[in-house]
Formats: structure tokens, C-alpha cells, sequence
């Protein structure tokens, strides 16, 4: 229930901004999505996984389509969480943190996926109204930050960190025309993707201009064993710490049984 | 091979897992310690949140104690006593070092001080072995004997009161350094995920002057017991002991040192030591590299979770 009211609260989030923009030109295209499964499972062996969307624009003017006119933007977003970023500086000869920033609800995942590099799909402007790619995505600080003078600074580091770490990815070729109006959009998920509810959102560009958007739901849960730990570390905290104890003892003893020499 | 770690959240190569395990095992059963001191670092050069090292480094500690404990029990070298009052010290050390723990992870500086508290330990507690070990084979080069305790001498700690008898050890001593100096202990099993053995078997031996042959079995007794409270509460507080990876090292840890046992029993006591303080002024070093040289990365990112 409070997945779905944020699903609906993040699809009015999404339409706030476009109404704006999208009301001067009427538009007849639609856009529809789907994915192969609404859950990817973490095993004890999860290395990663490849999700596939497959989409479809209904009532694509054919001349355009034909020239290409349409971009997609697929970007699958993790879960949101307040994320600091800390800096580093040298006091007294050693390295300390000593500046952070906090930015607001930021997803811990992010993958991108499109027809071609976003910053030719449509105008910068439109695109950090959107929120789309992590070059656009919003940063906003928490709290006090003085002048905003580090604010960049700390933005771009949150960015290229958080690339370079493989967890915020992009792809300007992931979206594919498999025929005149059915696409397929390939996105990875990297090892460390974050449990949780992430949200599939699909962008839809008539030359240059945004035309519609959907959103989909997508779980990434742990499984079997891993999943009962996590949830017995959690919610019996102090009988887990008394297993992982006694675990220890089993096995400190068993040690001293199978290789006693004397 | 991979393998997810629940609690850590990421997923690492079983094979290096292991393979640091028996790494540390080795050398731990080689040298007598719980290894914590090696454990920690190395995990935390892995990747694994040091949060997660930490707590997850004081369980193999217990692993790693009780079996080296449980022969000691049988061969009747632990003063149950001497270690129960060091334990009562250690448990309101951990119980104090949890709470700087939460602290400092808090204000974004608990990677800084774990780092600062290895150097400096690591550092005095390596130069000093180094020293000792290196006079020691000195004097054997020159065949002098060497007394390391000298009986009937006495310093400032034996003037203090509340003096106890400890039978086992044969000393009457106050119970005021001997819960001190578990007291000290306790913090650093909490902050640092070590057992302390490496500071705690010295102290005994040139600070409170207790038999060399019940020290290592007594230290043993209460690191056991303050690594099992560190854990449990660890994982009541900050839900951050990662049984997977805490079961694949020990598995590796016991296997690794019953064969650093062998080998060590094949050098003689002093090599051991100079080695020991080698190898712990080597991880000192490291550590301490890091913090003076510039990094590479000066931003870091920390999320609600697990990070700091």
C-alpha cells in the first residue's frame, strides 16, 4: 500500500513540471512500457543483472519516426536516501574530514539508458526540470551551507564518485528501435545495486520536446538465507549477536577437538 | 566464486575471503594472538564498511580465542580469577568504548580515529617487541641468559591497595591495574574490533609481573568473553555483525592457525618476537601512509546506511 501511494506521488512529481511545459503543443503520442519481472532477486552469488524494457509509442506520426524524431530515455532509479559527501583536508600533516554536504533524497542507484546522448535529445533546461541523467538529476543541499560557494564543488564530486563506483551509470545507446515503433531498452544493475523499491522511469522526445513519461515499479529484494539474516539481524538484534556468538564457540571448539595433539 | 554478505551488503570473492582468514589464522597460531589486529585492517583494504569490520573482526575473535582457550583450560594454564576480575574492567571498557564508537561514527570521524588509534598502538607496541627481541637475540648470539621476570622486585603498581590473592598465579596484587588494564582492553575491542592480546600479554607480563605461563591462557579467558559482548551488543546497536563473512573467516582463521602452530613451534621464542613486532610495525606503518600521503580520492560519499 505505502509502495504504491509513492509510486503515485512520485508519478505527480513527475507531471508537475511537464504540465507547464508540455501545454502549449497537444500531443497524440502515448507511451507504454513493461518489464519481464517487477522483482530481481539477490542471491548468495547476485553479481549484477541486466534488465530488459520493452516499449512501445502509440500513435507515432510515421514520417517522423522515419526520421528519427523520437528519443526514449529509460533510467532506473534506486531507492532515495540523505547522502553526505565528505571532504578530505590536510591538518597537521594528516589527511581529516573536515567540509560535508548533505544532499536531500538522492537515489543510491542510477541507470541510464537511451537512443542516443541525452544532451542532444532535448535543451539542459528541460532536462534539469525533468530531473533526468545524473548530470541533471537534483542536488539540493540540507541545511545550512554558508555562501553556496562549495555547493558545485561537492555536487560534481557527488557525481563523479558515484560514476566511477559503476553505481551511477549511463549508456546513450541502451535504447534500441527493434521495429518503426517498439523499443527495447537494456540496463545493468551492478553488484552492489541497493535493496529496496527502485522506479523505472521511460522518457518519450519528439524532437526535442518532451511528449510523455511512465513510470514502473521494480523490487530488488534478497532472497532464502541472505533475506532471513538481514531480517533476523534486525528485528532480534541481540538473539543474532547470541547465534553469531555461539557460531564462534562452535567453531573455536570444534577446532580445538579435530586438531587436538595432545 | 562470490558470495553476498547480507549485513555488509556487498558481494566479495569467497576465495580472498578465506584466504585472509587463513592468512591471519597462520600467523595468529604462529604468534599466539587473536589476530583482531590484522583482521580489521585487512577487511577494511577490502572494501567491507568499517563499521561492519569491525564488529564482524571481534567475532572471529572469539572463534579464534576459545580454541586456543580451550588448550590452555587443558593444560590448566589460565587463573580464572586474575581473568574474571580483567574481565569485569573489560566489560565496562566495551561498554564505554560502544559508546564512543556510536560517537564518532556520528560526527564522520570514526574511520580517523580507528586509523590513528591502530598507528599509535601498532607503532609503541611493534618499536617495543622490536627492542626487546632484538636485545634477547643479542644475548643469545652471546649465550648470556636472559631472565625476563625478576622475582621480588617490585614497582609502583604492587604498592597499590585492595590487594587480592590470586592462587593460580601465585601473586597478591590490588585489583585496581588488574581491572584498569581490562578496562583499556574493553575500549579497544569495541572501537578497533581487536582483542587486545598483543597489548594486554605484555602488560601482564612487565607491568604486573604475573607468571609468563598463565598470561596467555588468562588473556585468552577474557578476551573471549569481552569479544562475545562486543559482539552481541554490536549487532543489538548498530545491526552491523555480518555473520557470512565472520563464518567464512573463522572456518579459514582455525584451519590457518593450527598450522602457524606447527611452524612456530619450530622457532625459538625471541625470533617470534621480533617477527611478531615486525609484522605489527608493518601493518602500523601502512596504515600510517595512508594518512599522511595524499589521497588519491579527498571526497567520500556516505549514505544513511552503513557507511560513515
Amino acid at each position: 500500500m505505502r509502495i504504491v501511494s509513492r509510486l503515485v506521488f512520485a508519478c505527480l512529481l513527475l507531471s508537475a513540471p511537464l504540465a507547464a511545459q508540455a501545454e502549449p503543443v497537444d500531443f497524440t503520442e502515448k507511451l507504454d512500457i513493461g518489464i519481464s519481472t517487477d522483482e530481481i532477486a539477490i542471491t548468495s552469488d547476485f553479481r549484477g543483472a541486466d534488465l530488459t524494457i520493452f516499449g512501445a509509442i502509440d500513435g507515432a506520426d510515421p514520417g517522423l519516426l522515419a526520421q528519427g524524431k523520437y528519443n526514449i530515455v529509460v533510467a532506473l532509479e534506486g531507492p532515495k536516501e540523505n547522502t553526505t559527501v565528505r571532504k578530505k583536508e590536510r591538518v597537521f600533516g594528516i589527511w581529516i574530514n573536515t567540509n560535508s554536504m548533505t544532499f536531500e533524497m538522492v537515489p543510491e542507484s542510477y541507470s541510464l539508458s537511451s537512443t542516443r546522448d541525452i544532451e542532444t535529445i532535448a535543451p539542459p533546461g528541460d532536462m534539469n526540470n525533468m530531473g533526468i541523467g545524473v548530470d541533471h538529476m537534483p542536488l539540493t543541499p540540507v541545511g545550512f551551507v554558508g555562501d553556496g560557494s562549495n555547493l558545485t564543488e561537492f555536487r560534481d564530486a557527488f557525481r563523479r564518485l558515484r560514476e566511477t563506483t559503476g553505481i551511477y551509470q549511463r549508456d546513450p545507446g541502451g535504447v534500441q528501435f527493434i521495429s518503426s515503433s517498439l523499443f527495447k531498452a537494456s540496463l545493468r544493475l551492478p553488484a552492489d545495486v541497493p535493496n529496496g523499491s527502485h522506479i523505472v522511469r521511460a522518457y518519450l522526445f519528439r524532437d526535442g520536446l518532451f511528449v510523455a513519461a511512465k513510470a514502473l515499479e521494480l523490487r530488488v529484494v534478497k532472497t532464502g538465507l541472505e533475506q532471513a539474516i538481514t531480517t533476523a539481524a534486525h528485528q532480534q538484534p541481540f538473539l543474532y549477536g547470541l547465534v553469531a556468538v555461539l557460531l564462534a564457540v562452535v567453531t573455536g571448539w570444534l577446532a580445538s577437538v579435530v586438531f587436538r595433539r595432545d | 566464486m562470490t558470495v553476498y554478505l547480507p549485513i555488509a551488503e556487498l558481494s566479495v570473492n569467497i576465495f580472498i575471503i578465506l584466504g585472509m582468514g587463513a592468512a591471519v589464522g597462520f600467523l595468529s597460531g604462529m604468534f599466539g594472538v587473536g589476530g583482531g589486529f590484522l583482521i580489521t585492517p585487512l577487511l577494511i583494504f577490502y572494501n567491507i564498511p568499517p563499521v561492519v569490520a569491525v564488529a564482524t573482526g571481534a567475532n572471529q575473535v572469539v572463534a579464534s580465542s576459545i580454541s586456543g582457550a580451550i588448550t590452555h583450560f587443558r593444560r590448566g594454564t589460565i587463573d580464572i580469577k586474575l581473568g574474571t576480575v580483567l574481565l569485569c574492567g573489560g566489560l565496562v571498557g566495551a561498554t564505554v568504548g560502544l559508546w564512543i564508537f556510536s560517537l564518532l561514527r556520528r560526527i564522520g570521524q570514526l574511520d580517523l580515529v580507528i586509523s590513528l588509534a591502530y598507528v599509535l598502538l601498532l607503532g609503541t607496541v611493534g618499536s617495543l617487541m622490536l627492542w626487546e627481541s632484538i636485545n634477547a637475540l643479542r644475548r643469545a648470539a652471546k649465550n648470556e641468559t636472559v631472565t625476563l621476570k625478576r622475582p621480588g622486585h617490585h614497582n609502583w603498581v604492587h604498592r597499590l591497595p585492595l590487594k587480592m590473592r590470586f592462587k593460580k598465579s601465585k601473586i597478591y596484587l590490588s585489583v585496581i591495574p588488574v581491572a584498569v588494564l581490562g578496562f583499556c582492553i574493553g575500549i579497544l575491542t569495541s572501537v578497533m574490533g581487536v582483542g587486545g592480546g598483543f597489548i594486554m600479554v605484555p602488560a601482564m607480563i612487565y607491568l604486573l609481573r604475573i607468571p609468563t605461563n598463565v598470561v596467555v591462557g588468562t588473556s585468552l579467558f577474557q578476551i573471549i568473553f569481552v569479544s562475545a559482548y562486543t559482539v552481541i551488543v554490536q549487532a543489538s546497536a548498530n545491526y552491523t555483525v555480518d555473520i557470512v563473512l565472520a563464518f567464512v573467516l573463522m572456518i579459514a582463521g582455525v584451519i590457518g592457525a593450527q598450522y602457524g602452530v606447527r611452524v612456530g613451534q619450530r622457532l625459538r621464542g625471541e625470533q617470534l618476537r621480533a617477527l611478531l613486532a615486525l609484522l605489527v610495525l608493518a601493518v602500523g606503518i601502512r596504515l600510517a601512509i595512508e594518512l599522511v600521503i595524499p589521497p588519491k580520492e579527498v571526497y567520500s560519499i556516505v549514505s544513511a546506511g552503513l557507511g560513515f
